[in-house]
This record gives C-alpha cells, structure tokens and sequence, in this order.
C-alpha cells in the first residue's frame, strides 16, 4: 500500500571499468534515502543499461565511470534514451571526470556530474529535489 | 479495451514496465485494468526459486533463461529482494547474474522489493504474474529469499517451486523446513561439489520421505538435483524435473490453471479482501486525523492503545465489526 510513487534509480557501470566500489557506495546511500535501487554489475553496454532501465521503470540513471570513456558512453545511453522515447528518464553521471569534460558531458544530456569529492549528502540531496517519480 | 490493456496483450515492455510500477505504487484506477487484463492471463507457466541469501537462485535463473531461450520459450522474470525495514529503500542486485539477457526481447525482468508495510507483497507479486502472464510469456520465474510468510505465499502461487540449498547449511534447512518444505516440488542442492553434498542431500531425502502424505498433488515425490549452477552443471535436469511435475499436475488436476482451484481461489481472496480493508481503513482514518489523534491520547496516557483501537474502527467499520473480533 502505498500512497505516493516510490523513486526508483538505476547505478550502471558502462564500459570495461572494474572498479565498483564507488557505485556500490551511492547505492547504498540511495537505499538509505529510501529509495529502490536496482544494480545492473559492471561492464554494461550502454543498450544494455537502457534496456534494463525501462524494464525496470526507474526515474534516473547513474552512471559510474573511472576508466576514462565516459565522453563516449554517458552521452551514448543519452541518445538511445532518445531513441526509445524513454528521455523522461533522468542521467546522470559520476566517477574519475576531468573538470574540463563536465560543460561537454552536460551539452550532451547529463543532467549532472558528481566528481570525486562529491559527498553522499550533495548526491543525494540533488536527486531528491531533481528526479522525480514520473 | 482499455489502452493499457491493449498495449500489454500486444506485449508493449514500457506499459508492462509502468504497469507493474502502478500495481506496486497502489496507484488510483490499476484494478480496473487488472480486472479487464484478467480474461487474459492463465497461459504462461509459474516456476517460484525460493531458498535463504547467497544459495545462486539469481544465478540459477540466469542458466535456466539460456537453456529456455534454446528452446524458443519466451520468459518474464520477477525478482524479488528485501526493502530496508530502516529507511524503506531497497537495493535491487538480482539483474547483475541476469543482465547478458537484458538484451533479449525474448525476456522481461523485473526487480521488485518486498516493501511490506502492510503486507502487500503477495498480492502485487501475483498481480505482476498476471500482467507478464497476459503479455504472453510462456515461463514465469519468481525468484525471492525464502525467508517469511509472504514469500512463501508467493511461491506457493506458482505451478512449480524450487527450494534451492547449499551443502553445510544443515541448520538452514532446519531453518525453511517449518514455513517452505511443503511448499518444494522440486528441491536443487546448488554448489554441490562442496564439501557435505552427499549429507545434504540424506538430510533432505529423510525430511521429504517423513512428509511425504502431506504433500499436496497426492503422489508426487519431490526430486532432489545435485547443480553446480554458475557451471551450468544440474540445470537440464532441473528443466526435465519440472517438465516432469508440469505433467504431474495435468494428470492429478486435468488442467493446469490451478489457481482456479478452491484452495488457492480462496487464498487468493481473503489475501485481496485484507489488503483492501486495511487499505481504506488506515487511508481515511490518517486522512480524518483520527489516528494521529489516538497516537497522541495513548502518548498522554489518556487511553489505552485497545481501547484507542476499538474506537478507531468502530468509526470506521461500524457494524461490521463482530463484537468476538475486537
């Protein structure tokens, strides 16, 4: 029984990145702001992570990169989204990022990207008053 | 035909996506179509995996999947896993052993928490059987931690349940036995090249032979399979296993639609009926102020919380409260 929508987000890791401990983290700091949080594991193609994401019906997608190919992938899961009609869904992005690639990553779609440093609460906080269950 | 209808028949992923959401959010109007779309549902066939964290049930799936692709099965997945009684979120890892599937337009997965503050978790569950049921899936997969009476109610709902175990968890099975060994048809010793295999598998045999007349389907003896599911050893016989017992009901019941039977309609009924009670009454008793007001007496010791309960639903059910229930 419930009298309002739950939010429910996805952590992705997209491309050949094994270090998830960070995705892991926010997951858990999503979970503790009660919302569901469906983790799709590492080495996700960007088709993959948006299949997934509308099956699941999730009003955000984070995307976890410390490898160095989120200027392929972020914007990529962006433009299938578009394809699908499923651009309701919120990006956004986190991981080892270049300042300088922020202005671009955004360009492309990202709603916002969270670098290191970022703390829980700020993550957190931004989804809340951003992502809303659609 | 309502839309949303339309849409699910015709196998539409985001309205059976959203559909699902509305069952588990409650949302106004989601009974109406589950009312319409039910005429649809009674085709695809139920399998529950049930069995305590960390046995493979994700994993198990994740074969079965492959080995059911092969034979141009199309299958819907619900994968259940606990809401945080804390904070009311929930982590949702069942897709990672399962995500290489997601590509497949042949399978539908979806993650659903247990949330469970008034239960609910059976009656969505069976809901979202329905609507992948009328989206024409040929398999179900329910897959939940065999822990509390929800979850066995909910593989209690399926057509065939499989109780996965690990050898050395003697002290877990005695742990389901109580509240799911009734409910195996099918029992999986996964992991089995661990040490204890062949003691678990004894241990089992004994329990099942010891409880054998009570098992339902009059004559159906539940098989034990030794798997290693990550190597995707044991899986072929657990798909023949449950080809086996797909028979067995046939022949014992003449029909699969067993949910249709007395039993199960009468389960299924009460379930909804409480659900539906303990809906409307809390609703309007919140929305009154009622029940923050009793909260606040109980707090001030001016009443006790029985009386407080009384009075809260004489308001609200009146006469339909049997004295002999209060």
């Amino acid at each position: 029984m419930q009298r309002e929508r739950k939010i429910r987000v996805m952590v992705a890791k997209p491309g050949l990145d094994g270090h998830d401990r960070g995705a892991r983290i926010i997951a858990r700091a999503y979970r503790d702001a009660g919302f569901e949080v469906v983790y799709t594991g590492l080495h996700q193609t960007p088709e993959e992570i948006v299949e997934a994401a509308i099956q699941e019906d999730v009003d955000m997608i984070g995307l976890s990169s410390l490898a160095g190919a989120h200027k392929y992938l972020f914007p990529r899961v962006v433009e299938i989204l578009l394809e699908k009609g499923a651009d309701d869904i919120v990006v956004c992005g986190g991981g080892i990022i270049p300042d300088d690639d922020i202005a671009f990553l955004k360009n492309a779609g990202i709603k916002e990207i969270f670098g290191p440093g970022s703390s829980l609460d700020e993550i957190v906080s931004w989804v809340k008053k951003n992502v809303k269950a659609r | 035909m309502n839309k949303v209808v339309e849409k699910v028949i015709a196998g539409d992923v985001r309205t059976v996506a959203r559909l699902i959401r509305d069952i588990d959010d409650a949302m106004p109007g989601v009974r109406d179509t589950l009312k319409e779309l039910y005429p649809h549902t009674g085709h695809a066939y139920v399998i529950g995996i049930t069995g305590a964290p960390g046995v493979g049930k994700s994993t198990l799936v994740d074969q079965m999947l492959t080995h059911m692709r092969r034979k141009n099965k199309s299958v819907g997945v619900l994968a259940v896993d606990p809401t945080s009684p804390f904070s009311g979120g929930a982590i949702l890892g069942d897709r990672v052993r399962m995500q290489r599937h997601s590509l497949d337009e042949g399978i539908f997965i979806r993650s659903l928490a247990t949330r469970g503050h008034f239960g609910g978790l059976t009656q969505s569950t069976r809901s979202a059987i329905d609507v992948l049921d009328a989206m024409g899936k040929d398999y179900i997969l329910v897959e939940t931690v065999g822990v509390g009476q929800d979850e066995v109610d909910v593989v209690r709902s399926a057509h065939t349940t499989v109780i996965v175990v690990i050898p050395g968890m003697g002290d877990d099975i005695q742990a389901i036995k109580a509240g799911i060994l009734e409910a195996g048809d099918i029992f999986l010793i996964n992991k089995a090249d661990r040490e204890g295999a062949d003691k678990t598998l004894s241990d089992l045999r004994m329990m099942i032979d010891m409880d054998q007349k009570n098992n339902e389907g009059g004559g159906w003896k539940p098989p034990i399979i030794k798997a290693q599911a990550v190597f995707d050893k044991g899986v072929d016989e657990l798909l023949e296993a449950i080809e086996k017992h797909r028979h067995h009901l046939l022949e014992a019941f003449g029909g699969l639609d067993f949910r249709k039977r007395r039993d199960r309609v009468r389960e299924e009924l009460i379930e909804m009926v409480k659900n539906r009670i303990v809906e409307s009454v809390i609703h309007k008793l919140i929305d009154t102020g009622e029940f923050d007001e009793a909260v606040e007496s109980i707090m001030e010791e001016r009443i006790d919380p029985y009386t407080a309960c009384d009075s809260l639903l004489v308001s609200k059910l009146g006469s339909a409260l049997d004295d002999k229930a209060r």
